[in-house]
């Protein structure tokens, strides 16, 4: 088969991942140009977006605290974090002698590349308002102003942050040394614990929506029908509490607590790699707001005045997706400024015993009140007998707990009782 | 997972005398990319497997491993199945190999190559490969012997709800396969069990 032929049918297998109207007729070179373009905007968008981020957080935190924060490099230290970067790139790249080198090397890439990659499925423009669903015309092909659109789209988000928990977990083990190691692995377990309850509050999301790619999310919240009202503000305030956690950003970021662990799972790491950590924690800070917005907030969705040209098609919807956005990046940036650390054991006891049975309660809920719907039974009824169930089910859980934790205590003071008596020989 | 794997590979599996109530029309095909895809991830999940079982660093093995599980979800995105495709990768990737990984780190995190991986088991180890090998060989030209894959594009796709191939997995899961479905999450709850009963002293 030649090579032309061979090109020619890359078309259908990247219709087949894409689910983008640009891939589904014949690819010629306007549409791999389209797509390059897509590319390299979302890439120097978001690149910029971060410099700006950094920033951005620097200088409200410094208002925050009184102080005036980065104001030497360019217009009111615009170009700090640029300047940051020029200085961490001649810098020496320490490397430790006991490190696994290849690893230590390979670690910051998977905590990058992954926050590059969720932002390829966010709907970032595009007229949602009436029947168009997010379709922009580009050289006279129809696209989403988005890079892709897979049918699978927001399990990507979630495949994607499972694999940055391999940056974090690898650059701690690969360090070979002690206060990383620990950083990791308890970073490690509580990206594994949130994921759940980050996972089971966007279920919710997705039962409303009825289907998986961002831009049908989107277009299922259009006309003011967005999510967070629309699942009950409950599963969108624990999206945000274990999104925060699995940022490893204040009131979670135990995983760099400087009294306990030097700098945790980064302590090793200089130069240039260090900056890709930095990096990759800004950006992912960028993209959780921009998935936010994307699953409860209607994405760029927003009042656009009627009109249909290209004001109404890129501009105004970037404004609305960038002032939600920019929301939810204030937000977490009035976390890190306000909010005390966690204790560890707090960490675990709120991801697993209050978010996890809350978010999985919540879904039971709304997917009863789906059938509710469906079976035309009174949905407040439905809402109430669920409710008293999984309150049935959450006190008898609780009861066990108690009853087990009390036989734990008798035992531990038994056990205790015993040693004493051993250590005074046998007297009182 | 075997199941989904199953049913992934069994709603792609076009031609011969199977139903193909999915892939109508013909024309516009994707086989020599297929091909080509297949045939380098074939070859990198080879040389990982080999990896895993002879790399004397036990979170390198780790790391194979994830190529490997890695390919086996590009396979599923070649066939066209992506929800299974996605579904390897946050099982495989993002938990059972992070727990791996984790149980490595909160055990030993041995540093550097350790010998006592290795044991002088190998010619039994060879003879229960070749034994399995042999195994799914069998099973696997006995039930498709002459069946060949033709890559043709999942119509339907362009339309704006087209969530299609992932509806029809839930709807085979939670109709045709269900009881095979809840006994395997009893499976997981009885080794979930397990787990804490060996763990717990009290």
């Amino acid at each position: 088969m030649s090579v032309a032929r061979l090109v020619d049918s890359v078309g259908p297998l990247a219709a087949a991942v894409g689910g983008d109207p640009l891939l589904s007729g014949e690819v010629d070179l306007t549409v791999v140009l389209i797509v390059l373009l897509k590319v390299l905007v979302i890439f120097v968008g978001i690149l910029v977006g971060v410099i700006l981020m950094v920033w951005f957080e620097r200088k409200l935190i410094s208002d925050m605290q009184n102080r005036i924060g980065p104001n030497r490099a360019g217009p009111f230290g615009l170009l700090q974090t640029v300047a940051d970067g020029m200085k961490l790139i001649f810098k020496e790249d320490l490397i430790p002698e006991k490190s696994d080198r290849f690893v230590f090397a390979l670690a910051p890439f998977l905590s990058l590349v992954p926050a590059f990659l969720t932002f390829a499925i966010v709907p970032l423009a595009g007229n949602f308002n009436d029947d168009l669903g997010g379709t922009v015309e580009i050289l006279g092909h129809k696209t989403f102003m988005q890079l892709a659109d897979p049918q699978v789209g927001i399990l990507w988000f979630l495949v994607m942050s499972s694999i940055a928990i391999y940056g974090v977990m690898l650059a701690g083990w690969a360090s070979g040394s002690k206060y990383p190691l620990l950083g990791s692995v308890r970073a490690t377990a509580q990206m594994i614990s949130y994921e759940a309850a980050l996972g089971l509050s966007l279920a919710t999301v997705l039962l409303l929506s009825g289907t998986l790619s961002t831009n049908g999310i989107v277009r299922a919240q259009s006309g003011w029908e967005w999510n967070i009202w629309m699942t009950g503000i409950v599963p969108f305030v624990i999206f945000v509490i274990a999104a925060t956690a699995e940022l490893n950003r204040p009131p979670f970021d135990l995983v760099e607590a400087e009294q306990e662990l030097v700098g945790g799972f980064q302590t090793e790491y200089s130069s240039f790699r260090f900056a890709m950590f930095y990096l990759a924690e800004f950006l992912n800070t960028v993209t959780m707001s921009a998935i936010i917005v994307t699953l409860f907030f209607g994405g760029p969705a927003g009042p656009t005045f009627g009109l249909t040209n290209w004001v109404g098609v890129y501009v105004l919807p970037f404004v609305w997706f960038f002032a939600k956005m920019f929301v939810f990046l204030c937000m977490f940036v009035a976390f890190r400024a306000t909010l005390p650390r966690f204790r560890y054991d707090q960490v675990m006891d709120l991801g697993w015993k209050v978010l996890i049975p809350l978010a999985l309660a919540w879904f039971l809920v709304l997917a009863g009140v789906r059938v509710a719907a469906d079976q035309g039974w009174n949905a407040l009824a439905v809402i109430g007998a669920g409710c008293a169930g999984i309150m049935a089910g959450g006190g008898l859980l609780l009861l066990a707990l108690k009853s087990s934790q009390a036989k734990r205590l008798a035992a531990d003071s038994a056990a205790a009782e015993r040693s004493a008596l051993k250590q005074t020989g046998g007297v009182r | 997972m075997n199941l989904l794997a199953a049913l992934g590979a069994g709603l792609q599996a076009t031609g011969g005398d199977g139903p193909t109530p999915i892939m109508a029309q013909p024309e516009i095909t994707f086989s020599a990319p297929a091909q080509v895809i297949f045939a380098v991830t074939a070859v990198v999940m080879i040389y990982g497997a080999f990896r895993v079982v002879t790399t004397k660093n036990v979170v390198h093995a780790a790391l194979w491993l994830m190529i490997v599980l890695g390919g086996v979800g590009i396979n599923y995105v070649v066939l066209q199945a992506e929800f299974v495709a996605v579904t390897q990768f946050l099982v495989y990737l993002g938990a059972i190999l992070v727990l791996f990984l984790f149980g490595i780190m909160l055990t030993r995190a041995s540093m550097g190559v350790s010998e006592e991986l290795d044991n002088n088991l190998k010619p039994v180890g060879a003879v229960a490969g070749l034994g399995l090998l042999a195994i799914i060989a069998y099973a696997l030209i006995e039930t498709f012997g002459n069946d060949k894959l033709t890559f043709q594009a999942y119509q339907g796709v362009a339309g704006p709800n087209s969530n299609g191939r992932t509806q029809a997995v839930a709807d085979t899961l939670f109709s045709q396969y269900l009881i095979p479905f809840e006994v395997l999450s009893v499976l997981l709850l009885v080794a979930l069990i397990g787990a804490i009963v060996l763990a717990r002293k009290d």
